[in-house]
């Protein structure tokens, strides 16, 4: 079988299981944070942490809480990190220094999981275990709430109240993302990930042994794809054979990805009684990411470059068991949902694959999108969408019978401002200071790419790298830090404030007068104006980086 | 005004526009206010390190912000020749006020103040607005309206209200002023019309806060630029930073917003329709009820006769002729048409027969017909009416005809004749409401616009909803009171729906002042007027529905500029990127799609087609976007197609065309 139809068979493989799951997840997740009976262990928490189950929350409440909750996330994590030497299984390992204790912690609470450290050199088992793959279940479910809120705000009348940010959270995780990635853990394990308490001891090809750095992987791993998150057990990520030792398990773990954040639209659809506003978003989201996996993988497969072409594919940086093909749907997976995960080295894609890697974040991470923020992101530039082409058929903008009147786009322009003015400003910052050329693993434009794509995959809480960079000084540290928090919950802030706004409006009925939201055409305009707010804000970025480096490199001339 | 030829108008304001180059007007407008801030830099820089280029760039700035103070200024000046015809009108007038004791005293009309009685007599000005409280006379309004025919204004009812300005042509009223001078009618109109008294309109509002926020977008692209480029050893100067960062904030929009707000309310005033506010022209845009006074706007105002019942045994022709005699002395225009209808049946245009009287309808009666020479009596009226003059109960056949007429939702009209060999019912004249032509396709259309029609009436159930299935209304809503207009229009608003209606009467002013959009006619009471939002100056209630549609007009083409402002940036950017960055990255030339011939000439084509697009758009910021009465999914499909697609195109060719031309000038080519 040649690599091109093993290829195709792989993507579609995951879209037919996709389509399978679609509905039933999506519908479960519907029923999971719409249902009115909690489970007797749920009970028993609320009773535990004094919450009452049945109180509704208003945006600012919903808002503090998530707030609240994430604040002791990061500082738990820091503790963990910086005191794993006090910990069982802490394989000896001393604590991490508090500049990178603080990236890491702000990476794992706000689902970046950039890592500026070596997982296997740096962590033990406890603090991977109860400090990290805590935070991947958690701030998951945190991003799960959120999408869930602002939706629950275009179904209110008048009330303002969005849910409850606790009850929320306890049934995504234990009713979505415990199940989930408990099936995802089963299918890793029968591949061959590791799953232990022990490091392994392998024999080598020569005939020698050799320890090999192991532990509790197979747990870890699930969530870190089912959740969006990224951040590897190993340094190496999902390209060492401990994380992800197959083909097959390569196809796992994008399903596992692309899962949540594309049943998503189906729960959206449902809760909102149109299964085809669902669809239309879900339309939009898998245009742009057909269109960048077409993209790089073109670019990957007719190998640029004088070494590339020699290899007949440009091979560097890949695992030749995940091939071109598996290693480009992995990055372009990785990259539309804000996972970071990472089967190849994206530092040594093409200039036109990295490049695309690099524009599935600039779009705002809405491709599909992560886990929550996906949708939620989408639905912002729904919201922007309606504004101007609302106004294009003579009534002021409404979407799903909310009005987009003052307050509403207040909130949408500082969400669609806030991260490109943080990635851009970092950027711009980070560039000028002599410093930063010494960090660079590259230098001239491949350098200011590694630079973007730093600020790029921290603002919009994607966690991958362009890994040629050396972010372990305290400026990167503390920037990328900064980058992060900002670009979570500057924009969960705003979200749900639009979802109070929303939900203190008295619904609109539809007409044939109202634009229509759930047809190809706004589907595409929905497409037009993502596209459009992304290259009118990264175009110079772009044009400095992957494109004069792509152009200077000999394609597409 | 219209025939005002463009180049001549903006040549007019000129002078105005330049005066609005005050940075405290520009502040108003955060996008102009960032590109006179641009201007003031490039100016510096232009002084200091003087070239061809840098002085080029800085007056097509400066251009740009005249440019949209130019909009703004030729929108207010079509305005402010209205509101200099309306000064003509309130000219210093006196007033004759009248004490309590009855004695007369000539003061200012300025003078007056609300309460005060004034006597008003044939050839003088009414000197203040104020409602007839004694007397009838008829007034030439022309002044406001611009309707040359005089209108009857009289004490009491619907039509007491008289406008200040206005001249009374025969007798003499009193009138007490219900407004303070510099208060009333004709000087708000006249705050309108100049956009003196111009509020943002919430949705401008919201649309500004987003072009805010591009600009701020921008603005950070732009300055995080500088390092980048220094970076790529490619330093930009300032100069072109500011060239860039102007060509990418939508100056478009920016400078046409407010000229497309004022031209809006402007269209409205050619309609002869005055609102009060900006946001209530937003709102009929997106009115969802209509409610629509039956009379007069779906029907003419009389009932018309539509056909003939003849009883059985009775010869068609009889009936007709019969029904034409009782009616030819009758000049009610039921009466009128009723002879139109014989004749059109056939009758012959005769004479009222010699020796014949009239007997004119009386409320006690409530009949009309002929008494003839030759004894017999000819009568028409309700069936219940000749039946007393008959001394009988109709015969059931016409029985049966008279309950089909009224369930039809006529009104029948009984003919009875009685004479030497008795009395004999000949049949039934079929009166009805007649719905104006071309009304169930307009409803038909404000359908597809996702308007619901409501038909208001004071007739009875069935009446009304036969009337309501003709014209094709949605709802009917019969036997109204004011309180129940009021009621429903709760009701609508409860379902989130915003609703617009007509109104004159007192009576309706809670309804008018409840309503998204609320127009009362000029004929109406003032307190109608105070009420609503908007005023129809022809008092004609089937504006309303041009209302609705120029609402939408004014939301499309704020809709339509705003994307082809925003699209007009990528082919600026394919200008402007690859001109900066050709000395770092010679491959850049390849985005260089619109093969411009040098970097400088590049990005000045891009400037001056910036500010060129601006003065070619207000013809449409003024004109307004063409409006079709189409779904919503077919009117985006268009405005896309050609705001959308065409902003995307139209720069590539623009920009290409004045690169031709501005390369010829040295030192930039």
């Amino acid at each position: 079988m040649n690599d091109t139809l093993s290829g195709l068979l792989t993507i579609a493989a995951v879209a037919a299981v996709l389509a399978l799951a679609w509905k039933p997840l999506g519908d479960h997740m519907a029923r999971v944070v719409t249902g009115t009976t909690h489970a007797r262990p749920e009970r028993a928490l609320y009773r535990l942490v004094g919450v009452d189950p049945e109180a509704q929350q208003s945006a600012r409440a919903y808002a503090i809480s998530v707030l609240a909750f994430s604040g002791v996330g990061i500082v738990v994590l820091v503790a963990v990190l910086m005191g794993q030497q006090h910990l069982p299984f802490s394989r000896d390992l001393p604590g991490m220094p508090w500049d990178m204790a603080v990236n890491t912690a702000v990476s794992f609470v706000t689902n970046t999981n950039w890592q500026s450290y070596a997982g296997e050199a740096t962590l033990g088992f406890t603090a991977q275990m109860a400090g990290l793959a805590v935070q991947n279940f958690l701030s998951a479910a945190v991003g799960i709430c959120v999408a869930v809120a602002l939706v629950r705000g275009f179904l209110a009348s008048r009330s303002g109240m969005i849910g409850n940010f606790w009850v929320d959270l306890v049934r995504v995780t234990g009713r979505i993302l415990l199940p989930v990635a408990v099936v995802g853990v089963v299918l890793l394990l029968t591949q061959g990930v590791v799953q232990s308490f022990a490091d392994q001891t392998i024999q080598t090809v020569t005939g020698g042994s050799q320890v090999v750095p192991g532990g509790p992987v197979a747990s870890q791993e699930a969530i870190k794809q089912l959740g969006t998150n990224g951040g590897g057990f190993f340094n190496a990520n999902s390209a060492h054979p401990f994380e992800n030792p197959t083909p097959f398990s390569n196809v796992v773990q994008i399903v596992l990805m692309l899962l949540v954040p594309v049943a998503l639209t189906r729960t959206f659809g449902t809760m909102i009684g149109s299964r085809r506003q669902g669809l239309t978003i879900l339309g939009a989201m898998a245009a742009l990411f057909t269109a960048s996996l077409a993209v790089a993988t073109w670019a990957e497969t007719t190998a640029q470059g004088a070494a590339a072409r020699a290899a007949g594919a440009a091979m560097e940086g890949k695992e030749t068991s995940f091939g071109t093909w598996g290693s480009i749907l992995f990055s372009t997976a990785t990259t539309s949902t804000s996972t970071g995960a990472v089967n190849a080295s994206h530092d040594s894609l093409t200039p036109t694959g990295g490049g695309a890697a690099l524009v599935n974040m600039m779009l705002g991470e809405v491709s599909p999108g992560g886990v929550g923020s996906g949708l939620y992101g989408m639905l912002v530039m729904a919201v922007v969408t309606v504004f101007v082409a609302g106004l294009m058929v003579g009534r002021t903008p409404e979407l799903l019978g909310k009005k987009i009147g003052r307050p509403e786009i207040t909130r949408v322009a500082l969400y669609t401002l806030s991260v490109p003015a943080i990635v851009l400003l970092g950027v711009g910052v980070a560039i000028a200071l002599p410093s930063s050329a010494d960090a660079m693993g590259n230098s001239g434009v491949h350098g200011f790419s590694e630079v973007v794509y730093a600020f790029t995959s921290a603002g919009n809480n994607n966690g991958s790298a362009f890994g040629g960079i050396t972010v372990t000084s305290t400026f990167f540290q503390l920037s990328l830090a900064a980058a992060m928090l900002l670009g979570r919950f500057v924009t969960i802030a705003l979200v749900l404030s639009l979802a109070g706004a929303l939900a203190r409006q008295r619904p609109v009925p539809t007409t044939a007068g109202t634009l229509p939201t759930h047809t190809v055409l706004f589907g595409s305009l929905l497409v037009g104006v993502v596209l459009l707010v992304t290259g009118l804000t990264y175009l110079p970025s772009l044009a400095l980086g992957p494109i004069a480096e792509a152009l200077t490199n000999g394609v597409m001339s | 005004m219209t025939s005002t030829p463009l180049p001549s108008m903006l040549l007019a304001q000129l002078p105005s526009a330049l005066r609005k180059l005050d940075p405290r007007h520009l502040w108003r407008s955060p996008v102009m206010f960032v590109v006179w801030v641009g201007s003031v830099a490039t100016t510096l820089v232009a002084l200091t390190d003087p070239s061809v280029f840098a002085w080029f760039i800085t007056v097509w700035l400066w251009l740009t912000v005249v440019f949209g103070n130019l909009a703004e200024a030729v929108a207010e000046g079509r305005g402010k020749a209205q509101a200099d015809s309306l000064r003509a009108a309130r000219s210093d007038v006196t007033a004759r006020r009248l004490a309590a004791d009855g004695t007369e005293s000539v003061v200012p009309g300025t003078a007056l103040v609300v309460g005060d009685r004034v006597v008003v007599e044939a050839g003088e000005v009414v000197p203040g607005d104020g409602d007839v409280v004694e007397g009838v006379a008829s007034v030439d309004e022309s002044a406001i309206t611009g309707e040359s025919a005089p209108v009857i204004r009289e004490a009491g009812g619907d039509r007491s209200a008289v406008t200040g300005g206005t001249r009374v042509l025969s007798d003499r009223i009193v009138v007490q002023v219900t407004a303070a001078p510099g208060e009333t009618f004709l000087d708000r109109m006249i705050a309108l019309v100049e956009g003196a008294e111009r509020r943002r309109t919430p949705n401008e509002v919201a649309l500004s806060i987003l072009l805010v926020s591009l600009t701020i977008v921008f603005l950070v692209a732009v300055v995080t630029l500088s390092p980048m480029a220094d970076y790529a050893g490619a330093p930009q100067e300032p100069l072109v930073l500011v060239a860039l960062l102007v060509c990418l904030i939508p100056t478009t929009i920016g400078a046409l917003l407010s000229a497309i707000g004022i031209a809006g309310m402007d269209r409205l005033v050619r309609v002869n329709v005055l609102a009060m506010s900006g946001r209530a022209v937003e709102a009929a845009g997106d009115v969802s009820t209509l409610l629509l006074d039956k009379t007069g706007t779906i029907t003419y105002g009389n009932r018309r006769a539509s056909e003939l019942l003849t009883a059985p045994g009775v010869p068609d022709d009889e009936l007709r002729d019969l029904a034409r005699l009782t009616s030819l002395a009758d000049q009610t225009p039921e009466g009128r048409s009723i002879v139109d209808l014989a004749i059109q049946l056939g009758a012959d245009d005769t004479d009222l027969p010699s020796g014949a009287t009239f007997v004119e309808f009386t409320a006690q009666t409530r009949m009309s017909g002929l008494d003839l020479a030759d004894g017999r009596s000819l009568r028409k009226g309700a069936g219940a009416a000749v039946e007393t003059w008959t001394g009988a109960s109709l015969p059931a056949a016409v029985q049966v005809q008279v309950e089909e007429v009224s369930g039809a939702g006529g009104t029948p009209l009984v003919v009875a004749e009685s004479g030497a060999d008795g009395t004999r019912v000949l049949g039934v004249v079929h009166l009805k409401d007649v719905v104006k032509e071309g009304m169930a396709e307009r409803f038909d259309q404000l359908r597809a616009m996702g308007i619901r029609t409501v038909m208001v009436t004071g007739d009875n159930p069935r009446t009304a909803a036969a009337i309501g299935r003709e014209a094709g209304v949605d709802e009917v809503l019969a036997e109204a009171t004011p309180e129940d207009k009021l009621a429903l229009i709760r009701r609508e608003q409860e379902g989130g729906r915003l609703v617009a209606m007509t109104g004159d009467g007192t009576n309706d002013a809670p309804a008018l002042a409840a309503a998204d959009v609320g127009v009362a006619m000029n004929s109406g009471t003032s307190a109608a007027k105070e009420a609503g939002n908007m005023v129809d100056l022809d008092s004609d209630p089937t504006k309303l529905i041009d209302v609705v549609a120029i609402g939408k007009q004014l939301l499309i083409t704020r809709g339509a500029l705003t994307t082809f402002s925003i699209a007009n940036d990528v082919a600026k950017y394919f200008a402007i990127l690859p001109a900066m960055f050709l000395a770092a990255y010679p491959a850049l030339d390849s985005l260089n799609v619109m093969r411009l011939a040098t970097p400088e000439s590049a990005i000045a084509s891009a400037v001056v087609f910036n500010a060129l697009v601006i003065v070619a758009l207000i013809p449409i910021a003024l004109r307004g976007v063409k409006y079709r009465p189409l779904s919503a999914e077919a009117l985006l499909r268009r405005n896309v197609l050609v705001y959308g697609l065409g902003g995307l195109v139209v720069p590539f060719v623009g920009i290409k065309l004045i690169d031709v031309l501005v390369s010829m000038i040295p030192g930039i080519g």
